[in-house]
Order: C-alpha cells, then structure tokens, then sequence
C-alpha cells in the first residue's frame, strides 16, 4: 500500500518536473510561469510547488476573465494549472463520464450548482468543503451572500464555492416607453398592459421576449411563480398545479402567445436576446449577468437605450430568483485536493473576484458589492437593481431535485400548452405535477 | 509440427485481428447495452445499479413520449428516403450522360457530403431564422409569406428532411453513379434495333438492372437516416415542443439529461432491433430481386 503510494506520487512529481521541463522548452511565450520554480523543494514558502492541477471550465466569460490572471497564482505557489474549456453541455457529459469511470482529473472543475450539484454530489463526485472554508481567517467565507451559498449547499455540506451569481431582472427598452408615455412597470399586471400596448407585429415590433423553449424557460418562469406566491416544491410536495402556480404559467405563456416574436418556441436565451438586441421586442426578462449581449455595441442596435429594473411585482410582491450559477468544487477522487483548494481559495479570494466583478462577472461576495470598484464596470442603472434584487431574491430558481433535466421537461411542458393553445391548462398541470413528484420520490427512494 | 499446425488454422488466423476487433468495439458494446436495459442505474459511484428485469422495457411501452419520437422517426427516414432515392437517381441519370464540366458538376455535387453535419446544422439554423433568416428574405422578395421552418411545431420536420435530403442525396447519386457505369451496352443496342424510346428503355432496362444498386443505396441511407442525431441536435434538440424528437434524441435526452441510463439503454435495444429488422427486410429484399434476374 505505502509503497504503492509512493509510486504514485513519484509518478506525479515526475510528470509534473517533466511537463515543467517541456514547456520551458517549448517556449510558451514565457507568460512568467516560473518554469524552474516548479522544481524547488518543498518546504520552502512554496510547499505545494510542482503540483500539476487540472482545471476544467466552461465556455463562460469568467473563464475567460481568470486564465490572463492564472501566472499570477503559478508564481504565487509554484503550482501548475491546465485548464480546459468547455462549451456547457459538453461540460456536463465531460464530467458525467469522468466521474463515472472513478478519474482523479479534473482536480478543480466548474459546474452548476443548480442544475448538477445534487446529482453529482449524492452521486460522492465532490468533495465537502466544510473543512476547508475556515482553514484561512483571510480568506473570509462569511462574506460570501448567505442564499449563494445556500445553493451551493446539498444536505448541509458546502459542494462548491460560488463564482458567478444571478437574478432575474426586466430589461426594457427606455426610448419606446418614454415615447409611449409608460413608466417602468413595478408589476406584473403593468407589464403586460405595457407589453400588449407596445405589441406591433405589421412592424416588426414585438411586446415580450422571453425564453419559450420547453427547458429553458422554467428558471426564467421560476420568479413568475414566486412573485405570484407559490414554488415548484412546497414541504417536499410537488406544487406546480396551485393556483399560484398555474396563474403565473398562464401569464409568462400568454405574455409569449399574444405579445411576443414569431418562433418563441424554439428560443432559449441566444435568440431571445438576439431579438431583443435587433431592437425587435419592447420587454425582456432574463438573468442580469447576460446584461452585456444588450449594452456591447457590437452585439446589440439598441446598446444606448436598454432600461433595467427590479422584476415586477405580482400578487406575493417581487420575487426573482438570486442564485449561484456556477461554483467551484473539488473532485472527490482527486489526489491534489490541497492543491486544489489553494487553487479555489485564490480563485474566489476578494482580489481575484473584485477583478472578475470589474471585467462584469457577478460575483458573491458582499465586500465586494459594497466596493465602488467592484460595481464599476456594470451600468449605472443595473448595480441598484442588482443590489435590491439580492435582498429580495429566493435562492433557486428550478425544482430542487437530483433529475433536474426531467423536473424542467415536466414544468415546461405546462407552459408549452399555453403557448400552443392546446387543452386545458390546469389538466396539464395536475399532469406535470404528478411527473414531479415521480421525481421527488425517486430521489427520496 | 507446429508449421502444419499454422497451415491448418491459417484461415482462423488471418480473420483473427478483425474479429476481434468487431467483437470489442461491436459485440461487447451492444452486449453491455443489454445488460444495462435490464438495470435502474444513475453512473453513480454510490449507489450501484439495481436489477429490474424487463420493467424498463414495461414502461418503455407505456411512455407515450416514446411512441411519439418513434412516429416522428419514422415520418423523418420515410420522407426523406424516398425523396433522397428519387432525386439521387435523376441526379445519377444526369451525371450519367457525356456533357461540358461533367467533372466539376461531379465535384460540386459532393460538397455538401463532405461537409461536417453540425456545422452545416447551424448554417440551416440561422437560413431558416424567422426574422432575419435567409430563407424568409427569400420568400418576402418572391412576394410569398414568411414561415417559422424550425420553431413551427409542424413545418419542423420537413424543413430537417430538407437539410437531410441537401446533404446526403450526393451519396445516393455517387452510389448509383458507380452502378450506371457498369451495366452492359448489348441490352440498349437491342433495345435500339427494336426502336425502344428513352423512356421504355429506362423502365425496362436501366431500373431493372440498378435495382440492387438501388437497394444498396437505399439500405445504407436507410440506416443513417434512422439513427440521424447531429444535424436535429444542432437544430432543434427535437423541439418545439418534442415535435422534432426521434429515438436517438430521446435516447441522448434519457441517458445524458435525466440520467436513466437502464431506461435509456432499453430504449436503444428496441432501435437497434428496429434498424435491424428493417436492414433484414431490404436484404431478403435485394436476395428476391438478384433471383429474379
């Protein structure tokens, strides 16, 4: 066993030395990594130098913001990042199939909290964090936002850190409702006589533009359900065919069905922003950090005149959902794990996500929100809509349940009939109510 | 002795490699895929599969979602097999006859085969786009009515089928291409001397003699149209609505979203035994037309 160990980790200081070795070699554009640094002994400052981590990521603008950052933690420790990128749903099968078959790689991996975290973390792929945490007082963890760790967390253990957070939010476009004289609505009710008003079709000018595809569109439908009072699960009990509920999938459909573009059904975010961003659609709800497809110039014809404001109220008041995103976790098989959170440590270290907020990456943390620098870089107008919609935020924003893909068909489905026309509502309903709860059973079994 | 021996077994011997390689990278997959239909399993490393017998197959038939992904499958394979059959043969028939640019004409028609599925998969997304997309700018300059093509729940599968048919009816035209060349002239030369117009002599002797070219063609598209995956994943991921969903999507959307790998796999037994019956029936098929001639 020891010695076996022991190869092991001969094994690994080799490489590591060797991959050292072939990149100073190389040449690789001599970015600062500190090539002969990766060879030091240990016990210097630097205990953990020559460790090779890998880091998997998504195609996602924090991504790309930390990898021009990554020399700076090399030099700092002498440990050696790779990272690969991925587009989000190779991500998921990526990790999916090299958990599955027991890798130790990635050591460091992205993922989203919400839509894996539970599956992976009942399925013993991430390490519990609770240990780690505190190790460092500098490190701060109280000042992560208490309801983004919630949903980092499955069953009282921290699965993963979080990097990157959202809320829901109404995008407008300001020169159509001053030129029509309408204020910004506040609720729900405002918005879709403001959306009918603004509807146009024999110009191209469509009311509201929202995600209409079948999946998709249940985390953007989740602040219409807890604005108008109700939840996917209430007590552990599927509760999508409420009264509550069934309002609010009657009014994020219809508000497609009647005031929105042709070919809503097949639009996720992309094409949902996209026609908002051809100046095609007067209102939009979706996730705040996406604000830059509309604000870039060279993204969006109506850069200039995007308006934010806080989701609009509904019978319960307002309620968008504040989650965490993406987090950071360790893999359970990992043999660097120290490594490994050194790494996370650094990566959601105040430093680090004061830069990440800068280049307008949302972060978690609550320093950093209160730091002019670290609101900078988004608009004047979204940073107090940002900070009210964290006070009023609820911390999921689809059914918390391990076969998530499956939950979201069974709730999508339900609006897909208001958006088509066909049958009766609440039937459909009381149909995908009995789909989740299937759900909810299978994961108590 | 042990030469002998050699001489005996050569014939095992040299088929060796490739068997074993269609038994591991064939027959061992399809195995584990059964066995995997008979077991309740998530990939997790916790809690290991559970034995359920046939009960996912049992449900397997009660799901509507998959009997609704099987109809679409087949409404994509029957249309679009006919139509790539038929164009691919007048296709054959034009590249058949001695023109100018015969080469070129050959070598533009095989563009779109070569071509990678997924990446042509969202050049026809953003042609059939509803607002901005070039297929509507085509319609509105020909005075006609713009369309939804892949977010219109019914127009979505006849606009796959043309993406489908675009890209592949080259290779039913290569195949029969290859089979025109090589039929005998003395049958046209009667023909001639009898006074047989082009049209008597196309049904009387060029399909007959293709046939089993046709068969051919028809059997190898018919099993890549069935399993067709890349260009609806690119598209749609068989929306609106499932309206686009066939059996290999349901089977990723099984296997990969809501992680029901027993279920899934159950699911991929049933189109493999599908895909194999139908192949079956071409053959006997193809054995029935080869005796009568």
């Amino acid at each position: 066993m020891r010695t076996h160990g022991f190869v092991k980790l001969a094994a690994v200081v080799a490489t590591a030395v060797s991959l050292a070795a072939c990149s100073g070699a190389g040449g690789n554009g001599g970015a600062g990594a500190p090539q002969d640094g990766a060879a030091s002994a240990p016990g210097s400052d630097k205990p953990l130098a020559g460790t090779e981590l890998v880091l998997v990521t998504a195609n996602h603008p924090w991504s790309e913001a930390l990898t021009p950052l990554l020399p700076e933690f090399e030099q700092a420790t002498g440990i050696k990042v790779k990272v690969e990128n991925y587009f989000e749903d190779q991500l998921t099968q990526k990790l999916t199939v090299q958990f599955t078959a027991g890798s130790a790689t990635p050591d460091v991996f992205m993922y989203r909290p919400l839509q894996e975290g539970r599956l992976f973390f009942k399925n013993g792929w991430v390490t519990p964090l609770n240990d780690y945490v505190n190790q460092n007082a500098d490190y701060d963890f109280a000042d992560f936002s208490q309801s983004a760790v919630g949903t980092t967390t499955v069953d009282g253990k921290i699965a993963g850190i979080p990097i990157v957070t959202e809320r829901e939010i109404l995008y407008y476009r300001k020169d159509l409702l001053e030129a029509a004289g309408i204020e910004a609505p506040k609720t729900i009710d405002d918005l879709i006589a403001a959306a009918k008003q603004l509807h146009d079709p024999s110009r191209e000018m469509y009311g509201f533009v929202a995600r209409g595809q079948r999946s998709p569109l249940v985390t953007q439908l989740s602040s219409f359900i807890f604005s108008e009072g109700g939840d996917f699960i209430t007590d552990g009990k599927a509760s999508i065919h409420t009264p509550e509920a069934v309002k609010a999938m009657t009014t994020y459909g219809t508000l497609l069905k009647e005031a929105g573009p042709p070919g809503v059904l097949n639009m996720a975010w992309p094409q949902a922003f996209g026609v908002f961003a051809q100046g095609k659609a007067a209102f939009l709800t979706d996730a705040d950090s996406l604000y830059t497809n509309l604000t870039d110039p060279q993204k969006s014809t109506v850069s200039d005149k995007v308006g934010f404001a806080v989701f609009p109220a509904g019978s319960a008041g307002s309620k968008p959902f504040n989650i965490t995103s993406w987090g950071l976790a360790i893999n359970e098989r990992s043999e660097k794990k120290e490594a490994a959170w050194a790494f996370i440590e650094w990566a959601t270290g105040k430093d680090i996500v004061l830069k990440q907020q800068q280049k307008g990456n949302p972060g978690a943390r609550s320093s950093v929100w209160d730091n002019p620098e670290g609101v900078k870089a988004f608009p004047d107008e979204l940073v107090p809509v940002i900070r009210e919609s964290m006070e009023l935020g609820v911390g999921h924003d689809r059914p918390l349940v391990i076969s998530v893909g499956e939950a979201r068909d069974a709730v999508g489905e339900v609006v897909m009939r208001v958006i088509t026309g066909e049958g009766d509502i609440q039937a459909a309903a009381n149909r995908a109510n009995e789909l989740l709860q299937a759900v909810i059973d299978k994961d108590n079994k | 002795m042990q030469y002998s021996w050699f001489n005996r077994n050569l014939r095992w011997i040299y088929v060796l490699p490739a068997l074993l390689f269609v038994l591991l990278m064939m027959v061992v997959p399809v195995l584990y895929t059964v066995r995997l239909s008979l077991f309740e399993w998530s990939m997790s490393a916790v809690s290991p599969p559970v034995f359920v017998g046939f009960a996912n197959y049992a449900a397997l038939f009660r799901d509507q979602r998959f009997w609704d992904a099987t109809v679409n499958t087949f409404y994509f394979t029957i249309v679009a097999l006919a139509i790539e059959v038929a164009l691919g043969l007048a296709v054959a028939l034009l590249l058949n006859r001695k023109f100018k640019g015969k080469n070129i004409a050959k070598t533009v028609m095989l563009l779109p085969m070569v071509a990678t599925p997924v990446a042509m998969g969202m050049v026809w997304m953003l042609m059939y786009e509803p607002s901005i997309g070039a297929a509507n700018m085509l319609l509105k300059a020909l005075g006609l009515k713009p369309q939804l093509f892949l977010a219109s729940m019914t127009q979505v599968i006849p606009s796959l089928i043309l993406v489908d048919v675009w890209q592949w009816t080259p290779m039913v035209s290569l195949i029969l291409l290859a089979g025109l060349s090589t039929l005998p002239a003395d049958p046209y030369e009667s023909a001639d001397v009898d006074g047989a117009n082009a049209w008597q002599k196309f049904i009387h002797i060029t399909l007959p003699l293709l046939m089993p070219t046709i068969v051919i063609a028809t059997m190898l598209r018919l099993i890549d149209v069935l399993k067709t995956y890349d260009i609806i994943y690119a598209t749609t991921q068989g929306g609106p609505n499932l309206k686009s969903e066939t059996l290999n999507i349901y089977g990723y959307v099984l296997g990969f979203q809501y992680f029901k790998f027993g279920y899934a796999s159950a699911l991929l037994v049933v189109f493999f035994l599908i895909v194999l019956a139908l192949t079956l029936l071409l053959i006997l098929f193809r054995n029935r037309t080869r005796d009568a001639l």
